[in-house]
């Protein structure tokens, strides 16, 4: 009945807890001891938030989770096997089947798509058979945005017992060279913000300023570039003036949400005395976004003295950095630079001899773009599901674990560093009234220089593409998705829209995690339709009944408008649609479902893609 | 010999409106309380008077003043001064339209009273959105991977239709009727047995109540208190007698008496409520509003009662 673990697992789970202490939690000897001490209860359930980091050992040792492997977690751990199992089967990174030990996943989302991803997929199909089929050793699978579209088409590969790799300019050779049992190839980390290239430009950015400049390998070398200057600004001004700055600031959050920052920070720290958090949104999954990858990959100091910031701001000692699980090398100089940090006395008991204890953890999401949503997030910290909670309770009462938390997205957070810079007056001058402050934007699909670039906020969609270098020559703009898939499509008329807050609310678009996703003539906006239904259909958690029912309804409807066959006529079919939105709009739990049929619904009312029945 | 009987704190009436009518709740109250204490009918699946509500299948959702979408009725706590509309367009939109989804994708059918009559009244109508998908392979659904579905099958509307699971002599988990109320998690859970034998699994639509690694229940940490059966809403967790008659065509409710009766088996004293037809006991149940109970019951009271049956003479199926 209890399957026990292989070795292999033992030693992959063994090597994040270390060895099992007793015979209780796993271990193989029962010593004398075990005989009369029981260790479990609370403190052993207290574990529970190390679920995650678990399956990701195993998954990334062994290649899979096994029930031997997933029994082993749970002894260790004291969880219940069936609710491991749920969480394990949450995410898509994780298999509780057996396959081959290396797994590519091909993007086929909506940057890619047209940039050699489809391509890419059936040459795959052609020489290694059908997605998860066995072709020696490694499989291949399509993938809802990977975050690199700047680098389109990209790939990102699980290999057991070897590192992950993501990479950008994909082909059927990379991913041979990936897969090769000898493989070399490492993430090379691509360009990803052209404009820090360009000595002309460099003068004006402030969130870029150190991209592409410093060593992200260096905590001397970000010192030497005004690095943790913030941080003692901020030590000096102690925490309510801090919080005053960015709330004089004006700063708005960059997540999606435009909360104002000084609002959440200054709820945190006047809640009851306790444990309180501050948590580092870096799932970035919104299809088309990438900035905060970038950031995390060239400037990774920034984020982890940004964090600092807000620990300090909000009274919290601990802080949590949850980053995309398909961001390798991300990850990679983030759990650099936090070590770093702790190694120089930038974070631990006694931050930059302040005596003041504030540390970092950094734990990775597993594929799920909807633990991006904070209460999401919590849960997943937490080694639960992730599904989103219902809210009230807030973040700044209720958080991760049950505790007042900040939950701030990367870019919000570097903010704070340009705000104590250069002073709240200096920065709630830049931009506009309603948005203040630079502000990162993705641009991809049909531009000559896809990356992120920075600007002031009050540029038009217009001035970033021209920043990127305009539509390829030959090539007339068909479309724009601004906001990403829970954003929504504009048209060629509306390239003059002035990308802030107040603008976008009243001309009815949105600006979203910042995503500029250009479309020339070759675009087919109904296979794009269908591909951003799909996302929806395969990201909702499941949990309430509009979305998890309504996407897969959306989806449907839309693939049988495009066979020609409508139940009814396509008007009916249309209608239908919109009745499907509404559902979802008024009726989910989460902003997932509440925006899940945004993309759709204006492609359909802005540029007309179903008038005349499909297509 | 006096002794000090502990009180709740009194309650604070809070003043709130409902479809124009003031009225006054006690704080603490959910909006589903305050809707039913003043007769508004306030249709509900997920939702039940013995578990922590999920608010997760949204068919009790009204209009609250400065909300920007609707609100769980039955979570959401009163406020002072909270206006609350229950049958404007956009609630009875998104309640049939929940009703028109669940019953499209799972099969309602054995739902309650209430639930098909809310149905009538709202004018669901499952059917538009297309001919219902074949029934899977035993096993099929869970073995999905989150987030690589396949494009769907433009002639028809998918479903959760799969075999019927039957693993063990108790009860049977008929998962085509699960609407995913999370109620026989919480009730294997912390909200009453405390075995997590089950919890959901996969994702989106794929979601589904599992043990792990879909194992069948004899081999999982299942201790048959049968709790699940009692709060499952729409018969997916039902009695293998239930379930054997049922196929046989013999249930037959209006045949049956309920008998109540304290459990014989220890000094607990829970209630419970047998189902009798032609004389066998065909299932039992607890109130959901008994005090020792709340509804839960132990495999004891819920399952042993075969020596009640086992008339002399009569029981040929005694081991030899
Ligand atoms: C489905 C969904 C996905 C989200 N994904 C992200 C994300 O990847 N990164 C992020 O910062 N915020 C994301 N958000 C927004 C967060 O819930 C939250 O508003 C944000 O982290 C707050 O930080 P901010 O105030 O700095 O923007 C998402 C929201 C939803 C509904
Ligand atoms: S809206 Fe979708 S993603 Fe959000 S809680 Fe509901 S099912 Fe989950
Ligand atoms: S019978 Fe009891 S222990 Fe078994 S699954 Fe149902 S609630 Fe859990
Ligand atoms: S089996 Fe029944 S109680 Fe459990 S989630 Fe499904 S419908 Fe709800
Ligand atoms: S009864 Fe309220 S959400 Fe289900």
């Amino acid at each position: 009945m209890e399957a026990a673990p292989t070795a292999e697992e033992r030693a992959a789970v063994d090597g994040l807890l270390g060895p099992p202490e007793t015979g209780w939690v796993g271990a193989t000897e029962r010593s004398a001891d075990d005989l009369r001490v029981v260790r479990a209860g609370r403190e052993a359930r207290e574990q529970r938030h190390l679920l995650l980091p678990a399956l990701h050992a195993l998954q990334a040792g062994v290649g899979w989770i096994s029930r031997g492997g997933l029994n082993y977690v749970c002894q260790r751990l004291s969880v219940p096997p069936a609710e491991a199992y749920g969480v394990a089967t949450f995410y898509a990174m994780f298999s509780v089947e057996e396959r081959p030990a290396n797994v590519v996943h091909v993007c086929d989302d909506l940057a890619c798509r047209g940039a050699g991803g489809l391509a890419l997929c059936g040459e795959l199909e052609r020489d290694a058979g059908p997605e998860g089929a066995d072709a020696g050793g490694w499989t291949w699978v399509r993938s809802p945005c990977l975050g690199m579209c700047e680098q389109a088409p990209a790939v990102f590969a699980q290999r057991a017992g070897r590192p992950e790799v993501a990479l950008g300019g994909a082909t059927r050779e990379t991913v041979a060279e990936v897969v090769a049992p000898d493989s070399a190839v490492i993430c090379a980390g691509g360009v990803g913000a052209p404009q820090t290239a360009d000595a002309g430009s460099r003068d004006s950015l402030r969130l870029l300023r150190r991209a592409g400049v410093v060593d992200p390998t260096s905590i001397d070398d970000y010192r030497a570039h005004g690095g943790y200057e913030a941080l003692r600004a901020a030590y000096e001004m102690g925490p309510g003036r801090v919080i005053e700055a960015i709330t004089e600031a004006k700063l708005l959050g960059r997540g999606g949400a435009a909360f104002p920052t000084g609002v959440k920070w200054q709820a945190v720290s006047t809640q009851p005395a306790g444990p309180r958090y501050v948590v580092c949104n870096a799932d970035e999954s919104e299809p088309g976004t990438f900035k905060d990858r970038v950031v995390m990959e060239q400037d990774p100091f920034a984020v982890v003295e940004s964090l600092t910031v807000a620990g300090f701001a909000c009274g919290a000692d601990r802080g949590f950095v949850y980053i995309r699980g398909e961001y390798p090398l991300a990850t990679e100089r983030m759990e650099h630079a936090i070590g770093e940090a702790r190694r120089h006395g930038s974070l631990g008991d006694d931050v930059m001899g302040s005596g003041r204890t504030f540390d970092i953890e950094l734990r990775r999401g597993a594929g799920a773009y909807i633990c991006g949503e904070e209460t999401a997030l919590f849960n997943s910290l937490e080694g639960k599901r992730g599904e989103p909670r219902n809210k009230p309770p807030f973040p700044v009462t209720f958080g991760v674990f049950g505790r007042p938390t900040a939950i701030n997205n990367v870019e919000t957070l570097i903010n704070v560093l340009e705000v104590l810079r250069i002073g709240a007056d200096a920065y709630a001058a830049i931009g506009t009234e309603g948005s203040t402050g630079p502000r990162l934007f993705c641009l991809s699909g049909a531009v000559e220089r896809p990356g992120v670039y920075e600007v002031e906020h009050g540029a038009t969609v217009r001035d970033l593409i021209a920043l990127a270098g305009g539509v390829p020559r030959g090539s007339t703009l068909k479309a724009v998705l601004l906001g990403g898939a829970a954003g929504g499509f504009v048209g060629p008329d509306m390239l003059d829209a002035r990308l802030t807050f107040e603008d976008a609310r009243q001309g009815g678009y949105t600006l979203g995690s910042g995503v500029i996703m250009v479309f020339d003539e070759r675009a087919d906006l109904v296979d794009l339709c269908l591909r951003i239904a799909r996302f929806f259909r395969d990201e909702s958690c499941g949990q309430c009944v509009p979305c998890r029912v309504g996407t897969v309804r959306q989806e449907e409807a839309l693939h049988r408008l495009v066979a020609g066959t409508p139940i009814g006529s396509a008007q009916d079919e249309l209608a239908l649609i919109d009745e499907v939105a509404r559902v979802m709009r008024d009726a989910s739990i989460c902003g997932l479902g509440q925006t899940a049929a945004n993309a759709v619904q204006s492609a359909i009312s802005k540029l007309g893609v179903f008038d005349g029945g499909a297509a | 010999m006096s002794q000090a009987v502990p009180l709740d704190r009194p309650r604070r009436l809070l003043d709130l409106e409902i479809d124009g009518r003031t009225t006054r709740a006690p704080e603490g109250a959910t909006i589903l309380d305050a809707c039913r204490a003043e007769g508004v009918d306030t249709p509900t699946m997920c939702y039940a008077g013995n578990l922590t509500p999920v608010n997760a299948c949204r068919v009790c959702m009204v209009e609250v003043e400065g909300s920007r979408v609707l609100v769980p009725a039955c979570s959401r706590p009163v406020e002072d001064g909270m206006k609350v509309q229950t049958d404007t367009e956009r609630v009875r939109h998104s309640r049939k339209l929940v009703m028109e989804f669940l019953a499209s994708s799972v099969d309602t059918s054995l739902a309650s009273t209430d639930w098909l009559r809310w149905m009538g009244e709202y004018g669901a109508d499952p059917s538009r959105y297309g001919a219902a998908m074949e029934p899977m392979e035993t096993g099929e659904r869970d073995e999905r991977w989150a987030g690589h579905h396949h494009d769907p099958d433009p002639t028809i509307a998918e479903t959760v239709a799969q075999p019927v699971k039957v693993d063990n002599e108790l009860y049977v988990r008929d998962y085509e009727r699960c609407v995913l109320c999370y109620k026989c998690v919480e009730a294997c859970g912390v909200d009453a047995q405390n075995t997590f034998a089950i919890a959901v699994a996969g994702r989106g639509f794929d979601a589904r109540i599992s043990t792990e690694f879909a194992v069948p229940l004899d081999e999982s940490a299942c201790v048959y208190c049968g709790n699940c059966i009692g709060v499952c809403p729409t018969g997916a967790l039902m009695f293998k007698s239930e379930h054997d008659m049922r196929a046989e065509e013999t249930w037959d409710e209006d045949a049956q008496t309920v008998t109540n009766t304290i459990c014989p088996y220890c000094g607990v004293g829970c209630e419970l409520e047998v189902h009798v037809q032609d004389n066998e006991i065909v299932k039992v149940s607890s109130p959901e509003d008994h005090s020792v109970t709340s509804g839960h019951l132990c495999i004891k009271g819920r399952f042993g009662f075969s020596y009640v049956q086992s008339r002399r003479g009569r029981d040929d199926r005694r081991p030899r």
